[in-house]
């Protein structure tokens, strides 16, 4: 077991690895100067050849890519270019590791960047989650007890509309008339939850709903199919064979095997959603990574695009890995070698 | 009163005539299921009974309607869309009448079922032991402790080596045949009076079959339960039933005691059946004639009887094509043919019985 979280932590770093040069190399096959970008307007050839120099991107794309690799592992300094650091040694700044460079735009750190961000999306997500789970799980469930019936068929055709419309619309939907006609929730603001708590939550509540009913139409629909194939699995007959109650056979011998794959599929969602909700923080105007990564695509601004991928691609990894070890919690038929 | 003469005559089996009362007693059972394409009629007017003690083989095709009547008995049919109707008188008492809390009390403790596949059967995710302690504290209030000790006890009794071991194993760690055992366990665990075994062999390989079935008897001897064998192997019930009933599209076509099935059949599927079992005293390879034609389909059974488009004897003058054929009140046991009585003897004396 032991041995197994290792490995599949191992490759999921060389998988990083590999991220982060694929994506530095495809920015370096673009016909975009980084460079221009972040000297500005009114800029002479000159500065710009400076600028090149002090970000490093006068290198080679393989050499840039360790440079980077190596700033993440041991921390690096700027400028880049080691003629530059000595002309001016006063001016060298200390990337401490790990280090995912600056923005060309901002010129912030990057990973401070996100860090500022992280708290943003993960409240988002969470708070997604626990909607979506909640409701489209318990949905799901009543919806495949009552199969056929009519409650059924409103949950399933309901859940159904939902999964039809974009994401944009139902969350402008909900921001015109919940939030902005009816007055019914406040106009959502992202308030850290160290700060107030209510605040948080309220500000929280309709970008959250907007995210989860998206989810919620698909969960329900996969829980259903999940409890009906479970419902009809001979081992149920057996519980009912035995004279166990209902309620027992319904939680102990049903719901735990029609989970297990609707927990999968959760987990997986979740580590996808923490590397950021991009439309709907878009619509609410969420500063988180969704809507950093947009900005930083429009901008061009490489070294945060990065760094997003890379913390995005790290989510979705952990995701995998707990997803597979909570398997083996679940299935004892699992076993990890 | 409400038994009518051909009732009582169909419910009759050649032995159980009827000194001992019944543990159970069917009356004209009948599942069906309504469907897209029409309604299923998987059991009809189906009558039968069965003494304390004893064992009743069902034999038949797949398809014949054997499974849904063990289900029916188990009230596994409640709470779904099958129409079910008659009686099942389990010591008197009607089983498809009484509460679902009466019946949840009585599944498992007077009637327990042994499934076809004891890997689906079994849940993958509860250990073995689990599922039987669950299977004993159901019907009986006592310690996890105690129930412990009696799996291990009933384990042991099946002849699984190292119940205590073995308890901690998920079904998947087990054999086939080991799943098997640990079933008959499950369902012995309660001292049931009745156990329905549906085709308990059939996924096993064939040494592993003979081991279960011995299992199985020698159970019964022990614990003097009643058991309803289901399997469309004649093989398995000539071994250890009492009496045998042929079923047929839904219908029972022939019931009497075993001997009277092996050695004087009467009617044409039960003679189908056994030209088609291989038997230890022939030759394999030689003289196995399966049964020409396929079963009928439940939702349009064939007019008159339902066997006919297989049957080599069916005439238009018997009224075979259009009559569906009752008891025959000639015959000193249930058959269900239009052939007439000596003529159906005749047959069997001269062309069947050469060829078996
Ligand atoms: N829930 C159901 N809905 C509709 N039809 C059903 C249902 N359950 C069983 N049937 C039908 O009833 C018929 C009898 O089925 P049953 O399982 O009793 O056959 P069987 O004699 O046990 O056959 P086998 O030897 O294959 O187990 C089959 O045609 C089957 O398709
Ligand atoms: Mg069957």
């Amino acid at each position: 077991m032991f041995a197994y979280i290792v490995r599949r932590l191992f490759s999921g770093i060389v998988m990083l690895i590999v991220m982060s040069f694929v994506t530095i190399l495809l920015f370096f096959s673009s016909a975009v100067d980084p460079a221009r970008v972040m000297c500005g307007k009114s800029c002479t050839p000159e500065r710009i050849e400076q600028t090149r120099k002090a970000l490093g991107y006068d290198k080679p794309a393989v050499q840039q890519w360790t440079a980077f690799l190596g700033g993440v592992v041991k921390g690096r300094e700027y400028p880049a270019d080691e003629a530059l650091r000595k002309a001016a040694p006063q001016l060298v700044v200390d990337c401490h590791a790990p280090c995912l460079g600056y923005s060309t735009v901002t010129q912030q750190s990057v990973g401070s960047t996100l860090w500022t961000k992280l708290p943003v999306t993960g409240s988002l997500a969470i708070a997604a989650f626990i909607m979506w789970m909640v409701v489209g799980v318990g949905l799901g469930i009543i919806s495949a007890l009552f199969k056929g019936t009519l409650l059924d068929r409103a949950i399933v055709g309901s859940s159904l509309l939902f999964y039809a419309f974009p994401t944009f619309a139902i969350g402008i939907a909900l921001y015109t008339y919940l939030s902005l006609k009816w007055h019914l929730v406040k106009i959502p603001a992202y308030t850290p939850i160290s700060e107030s708590p209510s605040a948080w939550l309220q500000g929280l509540f309709l970008p959250a709903l907007t995210l989860a009913l998206v989810y919620i139409a698909g969960y329900v629909r996969l829980t259903r199919a999940f409890v009906l194939e479970s419902l009809s699995e001979d081992y149920l007959r057996t519980a009912k064979a035995k004279g166990l109650a209902p309620r027992k056979i319904l939680f102990k011998h049903t719901m735990r095997a029609a989970l297990t794959p609707v927990v999968t599929a959760a987990g997986l969602d979740l580590g996808g959603l923490l590397g950021g909700a991009i439309i709907t923080e878009t619509i609410f105007n969420y500063d988180g990574l969704g809507k950093l990564a947009v900005l930083s695509n429009a901008q061009f601004d490489l070294p945060m695009i990065v760094g997003i991928v890379l913390v995005a691609a790290t989510f979705v990894i952990l995701a995998n890995l707990i997803v597979d070890l909570l398997y083996a919690l679940i299935d004892p038929r699992v076993k990890y070698a | 009163m409400s038994t009518s003469a051909t009732t009582d005559h169909a419910a009759r089996g050649a032995s159980g005539s009827g000194d001992v009362p019944a543990l159970l007693s069917v009356r004209e059972l009948r599942v069906h299921f309504p469907t897209e394409d029409g309604v299923v009629k998987a059991v009809d007017d189906l009558s039968f009974d069965l003494a304390p003690g004893a064992t009743l083989g069902i034999v038949g095709e797949s398809g014949s309607g054997k499974s849904v009547t063990s289900q029916a008995i188990m009230g596994l049919h409640r709470g779904t869309r099958a129409k079910v109707g008659g009686q099942i008188l389990f010591d008197g008492v009607d089983l498809l009448t009484i509460s679902d809390e009466e019946l949840r009390r009585r599944r498992g403790q007077d009637v327990a079922m042994v499934f076809q596949d004891p890997l689906s059967a079994l849940h993958p995710y509860y250990t073995v032991g689990n599922q039987l302690v669950e299977a004993y504290r159901v019907h009986h209030d006592v310690s996890k402790q105690a129930a412990r000790a009696r799996v291990i006890e009933m384990l042991d009794r099946v002849g699984i080596p190292s119940p205590q071991a073995r308890f901690g194993n998920y079904p998947h760690e087990f054999s086939g045949g080991m799943r098997q055992r640990a079933m008959i366990a499950m369902a012995l665990i309660n001292d049931p009076r009745l156990i329905i075994a549906d085709e308990p062999t059939t996924a096993l390989d064939v040494t592993v079959q003979a081991q279960i079935l011995d299992l199985l008897v020698g159970l019964q001897k022990e614990f003097g339960s009643s058991i309803i064998i289901i399997t469309h192997d004649l093989g398995v019930v000539a071994e250890m039933a009492d009496d045998i009933l042929v079923m047929y599209g839904g219908k029972a076509v022939e019931r009497g005691d075993a001997d009277t099935i092996f050695y004087s059949p009467e009617h044409p599927y039960a003679w189908g059946l056994l030209r088609s079992m291989p038997r230890m005293d022939r030759l394999r390879t030689e003289r196995l004639v399966p049964i020409a034609g396929n079963p009928p389909s439940l939702i349009n059974l064939p007019t008159g009887c339902s066997f006919h488009p297989r049957c080599e004897y069916a005439t238009a003058e018997l009224g075979c094509f259009t009559t569906a054929p009752p008891f025959d009140a000639e015959s000193d046991h249930p058959v269900r043919c239009l052939i007439p009585h000596t003529e159906r003897l005749d047959i069997f004396e001269n062309s069947v019985r050469p060829s078996l």
